[in-house]
């Protein structure tokens, strides 16, 4: 599935990264130690975290993710997501708990 | 930022005393206190760790030694991830002469497995001491982390950033019983600080400083 696919299905909202849109997405990794999504995640994966600093794009870069989705409404700084558009590293925003997108994500990829 | 670079713009600045904290590496501290030692100026040897709770500790000693004993145990207790440099740059090893000499190869930005409380204990056994630093960020740092400093780990020093310190964070009454520093932390060497932080010492020597930094206010 597409990025871009995803985010409509699950009506999650375009932060940053809209370059990245067309990437693929399969398997899903929720950790906020980035040094855990360091070494842990892969290529392609759907990474949920709480984790807003300008870090998150480095390790998505790093590790090949496919997406990032924030939950809960959180927000996340503009360094970050400016970052995230020149990296082409789309960045989701949801209301939903990270326990409500991974049941939701389940049925789904 | 090499030794020589590192050393001149501090004596630029006119300071007596700096320490070397590259993260979790003591690979380039040798050469540094070399130069250092031709100006004039007292190098520390030291680090930033990451424990595996992603907090970010300064640890400094006043002897070489003792340093490099902490960065064997660090060296075995990381997960090994290839660093990228396109993403985080090279990370290069000089000599005094800041000829390059190396290059490690594992990323040096990420977590160890030891704990804070290990990252203490053994600073503490190498006769060093062990700072949690820049505790005002919103990330890295033991307060964003754990939310509060803990307790039962007998720290005597916490690090706030500069801007912290004129914000007058270093105010808050859940610190008066820490003496509070706020260093450079410079990447660079425009980020060297000033001639702005002191300490009273009877002498100008390594032990000194680390003795000043153990004492903790009663």
């Amino acid at each position: 599935m597409l990025a871009g696919e995803l985010s409509k299905k699950m009506g999650l909202k375009l932060l940053a990264g809209e370059g990245g849109l067309s990437k693929n997405v399969s398997g899903v990794y929720i950790c906020d130690l980035l040094s855990f999504v360091m070494s842990k995640a892969e290529a392609c994966n759907i990474w949920i975290t709480v984790q807003t600093n300008l870090n998150i794009v480095a390790v998505s870069v790093l590790t090949e993710i496919g997406c990032v989705i924030i939950p809960e409404n959180i927000e996340v700084e503009e360094i970050t997501l400016k970052k995230a558009d020149e990296e082409k590293i789309p960045i989701f925003s949801s209301s939903k708990s990270a326990y409500e997108l991974a049941c939701e994500l389940k049925g789904l990829i | 930022m090499t030794p020589n670079n590192i050393v001149n713009m501090a004596k630029l600045k006119g300071l007596n005393i700096i320490a070397i904290t590259d993260h979790n590496s003591a690979r380039n501290i040798a050469a540094t206190i070399s130069c250092a030692k031709d100006v004039g100026i007292l190098c520390l040897p030291g680090m930033e760790v990451e424990s595996t709770e992603e907090i970010h500790l300064i640890v400094l000693f006043s002897d070489l030694i003792s340093c490099f004993k902490m960065e064997k145990v660090i060296e075995q207790s990381f997960t090994n991830i290839k660093n990228d440099i396109n993403i985080f740059g090279e990370q290069i090893i000089v000599d005094k002469n800041d000829n390059i000499t190396g290059y490690k190869e594992n990323l040096l930005t990420t977590a160890t497995n030891l704990t804070v409380a290990q990252i203490f204990e053994l600073t503490e056994k190498l006769g060093g001491v062990c700072i949690p630093a820049h505790i005002d960020r919103d990330s890295y740092s033991i307060i964003s982390t754990f939310g509060m400093i803990p307790e039962d780990i007998a720290f005597s020093t916490v690090e706030i950033t500069k801007n912290a310190i004129k914000r007058g964070y270093g105010n808050n009454i859940s610190l008066c019983k820490y003496n509070i520093i706020s260093s450079s932390d410079a990447h660079c060497l425009g980020f060297i600080s000033e001639r702005e932080n002191y300490f009273k010492l009877s002498n100008l020597t390594g032990k000194d400083v680390i003795e000043k930094l153990k004492t903790r206010i009663k």
